[in-house]
């Protein structure tokens, strides 16, 4: 198993497609708190697989303001045939050149295997990694994990605010 | 993580005696293929212990990938505020590939419950919160997929065969048998 970045972390830039003609990076989305949940592959073949599971979620955590993004190996046009069939809400990051770039920058990497951990991480708003967690690879996570750690983003504003 | 909360309250949809040594709890979907296969299992399984064995079903529907399943649970929490939850849960397990108005009529019809008012409470989405209720509490409960199964508040993360449920809720009963000894 990888060891993940742990919190207190600054994020690890990256700028990667999201379509086939469409780039996002990590800079783009400073001010909201940002979720990245690593997995392994699209199109795993079970019902609620953890993309379509967060998607049913997203509500929950747009409660927050954040914004969730998903990160494979696989390709853009893999990627939009899999958001399509699920009916996916937000972004896939193709981690596909270099392979796997992005997942070795924060981490979780299976070099043996060429593919992403199961890994999530919650960024805050200045780009620092919050939480971080990385699941068998045979287990989705679920999603309370990611619904603590941005509880606890949410906390100290309230004081303040 | 990955503990069932809020735990099973009388609100819950319960069969089972309520001290029995293990509580088996489903965050499941009426549409999803593997839930239906569950539901035979969890049948023997439940036979297996007879009243060693309380089981909960919690809603989680899936709507983005099965679009009869919101439906479908509500039409189950309609009955269930009639006394008949666990008939209608089962019809509507036993006709999954015929999930719709048209099932949902017939199932009440053969349960002599009310059409017209099951109508309206689809139309006025009166079950839907407490639906939503559910399906939080299976987020905040660390629910991975549908079916996931929490035995005595944990989550269960290995295969759901029948082989695989009884070992996992025998070594329940083992522990609690041992507790009570001591």
């Amino acid at each position: 198993m990888s060891a993940v970045l742990p919190p207190g972390t600054l994020a690890p830039d990256f700028t990667l497609p999201v379509t086939p003609d469409q780039k996002l990076s990590l800079q783009e989305l400073r001010g909201h708190p940002v979720i990245l949940a690593f997995y392994p592959a699209d199109w795993s073949p079970v019902c609620g697989d953890q993309m379509a599971l967060y998607n049913e979620i997203l509500p929950e955590f747009q409660k927050f303001g954040a914004e969730l993004i998903g990160v494979s190996v696989d390709g853009v046009w893999c990627h939009r045939a899999f958001a399509e069939a699920r009916h996916l809400h937000f972004p896939l990051l193709s981690d596909f050149e270099p392979k796997g770039g992005m997942a070795r920058s924060y981490g979780a990497y299976r070099s043996g295997d060429g593919i992403s951990e199961r890994a999530l991480f919650v960024i805050d708003k200045d780009g620092v990694i919050a939480w971080s967690y990385l699941s068998p690879i045979a287990v989705n996570p679920g999603a309370d994990g990611i619904l603590e750690a941005l509880e606890g983003l949410a906390k100290p504003e309230k004081i303040h605010g | 993580m990955a503990n069932l909360r809020p735990p099973v309250t009388p609100e819950d949809q319960i069969q089972g005696p309520e001290d029995a040594p293990v509580t088996l709890v489903e965050y499941g979907d009426y549409e999803c293929p593997h839930c239906g296969r569950a539901y035979s299992i969890i049948k023997r399984v439940q036979k297996h212990f007879g009243k060693s064995l309380r089981f909960v079903f919690r809603n989680f529907p899936l709507g983005e990938l099965h679009p009869h399943a919101e439906s479908a649970a509500e039409t189950a929490e309609f009955a269930g505020a009639r006394g008949k939850f666990w008939e209608m849960h089962d019809l509507l397990f036993e006709n999954q590939e015929r999930l719709g108005e048209a099932l949902y009529w017939n199932l009440a019809e053969r349960l002599n419950l009310p059409i017209e008012e099951l109508r309206q409470a689809l139309e006025e989405d009166t079950y839907k919160t407490r639906i939503r209720g559910d399906f939080s509490s299976g987020v905040r409960s660390g629910v991975n997929g549908t079916p996931t199964f929490f035995i005595n508040g944990k989550r269960h993360d290995g295969p759901f065969d029948y082989e695989a449920l009884v070992l996992a809720i025998q070594e329940q009963i083992g522990r609690h048998g041992n507790a009570a000894v001591a």
